[in-house]
């Protein structure tokens, strides 16, 4: 009665009793935030790879690390939330094909196994085995392991190498927009929920995954480059930065046209939602992902392909349009997953949603999940060298 | 011809690690799957067993009216005549089968009333609802009401 007594003070209107509790906590917004993650960084690596822009090189390897640190820690929030992580291996023995979430499995494993994996293995096969000859002790078995024991990198099996992993790429690419197509589909697809359910969810989901993966290679490198002290390849940054802006420039067109479009049609879930919106989640929506997160980024950065820049302004600039992106694309996660159980089914009531701190699916648990795929990507940094100077076999190809 | 080999032959193993993997998915599956899964539909057909021997909890409405009469009689054209004794006394599975194995622990009339009469949106409008301090200046509901029959005589 304790919990619901508190919230039931917080509701507005007629709620029905099973939506005053929100069920889907922060760790639910940080499943599509770190998806997005992982198939936008991907998919800027794909553009090097298929498409050869030379540009992106430096953050080709660095993008694949990227995807598979986040993809990593990508269930973790899902099995967190339902608290039973040693259950979700039963969706893989024994899945309902009725069940959206247990498709998705089958998803997430051919992505990491097939795509993620299988490109890095391949992108990284001669330096793991000049790894295996040059290192010792524990660190020589493991580079030994990674090679799966083969010594081989003869151009022509380099060569062999690189064909596959073009082709891995070329099925990585729909792969990627799979994964994250799928989150989105997984909103999309409650009939219950107007805020969720609408085709565009999958395509709006992809862009901003897209603009989130790509904002976040860009603040890793500009990142990388610093600790390292190397200096940044500006051609690079402004390549990125310039993909960034498309890629937002068709996420905001996407978002607009659903906007448009629900005012336009105005269903009976309109006057609900739009109360919504200019109330309880005007904080989230309206200025920190409309105006803080998109605009603002967007305006930055027109401003670096419009006006003539130095070199340390432009990457200002970047910076900061990449942390504000990166802001954007969260408050746009919450305002999906939260905002879209802050309102009654009845359109007559509204409740709120109150984070914890140290519980289960509080924000501390919710701080160290985004923190963990850090710290993955600086041991894989550690172990494969995303370092142009280690890819010196590519120059010659 | 085995020069070529040599070029692809660490894909090969890359290969062999997939079919090894899914070969031992297949194994793994197949023994953790119970044999009964899928007899009825898309769960283990002995869960419905394992439920069935799971102990009773409430001994439902008629239970309670073989012993307690005096109590049913009492609620009898109450406004709470419908209300199941269960839902104000707990589950008494035990208690109905054996008296004497449990003695049930009477319900705090300060707090069980509001339970169901605490305002609520959600709530049908016709259901009676009270603010227990506007009501009661927050006295326990019994000082005034019977919670067996609850309705106040007027006068
Ligand atoms: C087999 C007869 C029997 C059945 C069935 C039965 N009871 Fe009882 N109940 C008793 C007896 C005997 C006592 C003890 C009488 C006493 O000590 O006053 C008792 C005591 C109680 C008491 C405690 C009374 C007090 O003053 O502490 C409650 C409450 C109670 N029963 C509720 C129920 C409910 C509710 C049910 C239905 C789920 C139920 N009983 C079913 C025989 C039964
Ligand atoms: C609306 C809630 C409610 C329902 C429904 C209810 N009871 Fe009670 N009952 C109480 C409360 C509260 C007490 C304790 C009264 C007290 O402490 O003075 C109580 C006390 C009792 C007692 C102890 C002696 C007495 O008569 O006060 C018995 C026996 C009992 N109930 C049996 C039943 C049975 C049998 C039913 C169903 C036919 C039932 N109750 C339904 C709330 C309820
Ligand atoms: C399990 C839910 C429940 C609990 C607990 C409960 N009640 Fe009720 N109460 C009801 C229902 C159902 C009605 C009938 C409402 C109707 O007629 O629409 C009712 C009606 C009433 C009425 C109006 C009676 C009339 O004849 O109009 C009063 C007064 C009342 N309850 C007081 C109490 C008190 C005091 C308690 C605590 C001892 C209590 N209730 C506990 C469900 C409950
Ligand atoms: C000081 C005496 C007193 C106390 C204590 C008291 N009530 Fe009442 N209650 C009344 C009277 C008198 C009525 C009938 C007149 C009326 O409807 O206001 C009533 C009516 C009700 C009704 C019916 C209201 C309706 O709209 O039909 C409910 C329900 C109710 N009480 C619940 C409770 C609950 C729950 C508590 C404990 C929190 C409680 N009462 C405590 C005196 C009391």
């Amino acid at each position: 009665m304790g919990v619901d007594t508190a919230l039931l003070s917080q509701v507005e209107g007629f709620m029905y009793p099973n939506e005053v509790e929100l069920q889907w906590s922060v760790l639910i917004v940080l499943y599509p935030f770190i998806t997005g993650l992982v198939a936008g960084a991907f998919i800027l690596a794909s553009l090097e790879r298929v498409f050869k822009v030379e540009e992106v090189r430096p953050t080709y390897r660095l993008s694949l690390l990227t995807a598979l640190a986040f993809l990593l820690v990508a269930p973790l929030p899902l099995q967190l939330h339902l608290g039973h992580p040693e259950r979700s291996f039963e969706m893989y023995l024994t899945p309902h094909t009725t069940s959206a979430m247990a498709m998705f499995g089958f998803v997430y494993l051919w992505y990491l196994m097939v795509v993620l994996i299988v490109e890095i293995w391949l992108d990284y096969r001669r330096d793991i085995v000049l790894q295996a000859r040059s290192q010792t002790g524990v660190l020589q078995w493991v580079y030994r392991a990674m090679a799966l024991g083969s010594d081989n990198i003869s151009p022509r099996s380099l060569a062999i190498d690189d064909r596959v992993g073009r082709f891995i790429t070329i099925v990585g690419i729909p792969s990627a927009f799979l994964l994250h197509g799928y989150v989105g589909f997984i909103f999309g697809s409650v009939k219950a929920n107007p805020w969720w359910s609408t085709p565009l969810m999958p395509v709006v989901f992809l862009f901003s995954a897209m603009v989130s993966g790509i904002a976040l290679v860009l603040l890793l490198y500009m990142l990388v480059s610093w600790v390292r002290r190397t200096a940044i390849d500006m051609r690079c940054l402004d390549t990125v930065a310039r993909y960034l802006f498309y890629a937002f420039v068709i996420d905001f067109s996407l978002e607009m046209l659903d906007l448009v479009h629900r005012i336009y049609v105005a269903d009976e879930s309109f006057k609900s939602l739009d109360f919504m919106v200019k109330t309880r989640l005007f904080g989230s929506q309206i200025l920190l992902q409309i105006i803080i997160g998109t605009l603002l980024p967007l305006a930055l950065l027109a401003l670096t392909q419009l006006a003539r820049l130095s070199d340390r302004a432009r990457k200002g600039l970047y910076a900061t349009a990449g942390v504000l992106t990166m802001v954007g694309i969260f408050a746009m996660r919450w305002n999906v997953v939260i905002g879209g159980q802050l309102f009654s089914k009845s359109f007559l009531g509204y409740t709120v949603y109150k984070m914890d701190f140290a519980t289960r699916e509080g924000l501390l648990p919710a701080i160290l999940l985004m923190v963990l795929p850090f710290v993955i990507l600086a041991v894989l940094i550690r172990l494969l060298p995303p370092w142009p100077e280690s890819a010196a076999h590519r120059e010659s190809a | 011809m085995a020069h070529d080999f040599r070029d692809f032959e660490h894909l090969l193993r890359l290969v062999a690690i997939f079919v090894v993997g899914f070969a031992l998915f297949i194994v793994v599956r197949a023994m953790l799957v119970p044999d009964d899964f899928g007899v009825y539909g898309h769960f283990r057909a002995g869960a419905l067993d394992d439920n069935r021997q799971r102990p009773l909890a409430h001994a439902g409405a008629a239970a309670c009216s073989d012993c307690h009469d005096d109590v049913v009689n009492s609620r009898a054209g109450g406004g709470h005549e419908k209300v199941r004794c269960e839902a104000c006394h707990g589950p008494l599975a035990a208690h109905a089968d054996d008296p004497s194995a449990q003695a049930p622990e009477l319900p705090n009339p300060g707090t069980v009333c509001l339970k169901c009469h605490l305002p609520a949106m959600a709530k049908p409008a016709t259901f009676p609802q009270v603010d227990p301090t506007e009501h009661a200046d927050n006295e326990p509901c019994d000082t005034c009401h019977l919670p067996h029959s609850p309705r106040l005589e007027e006068g």
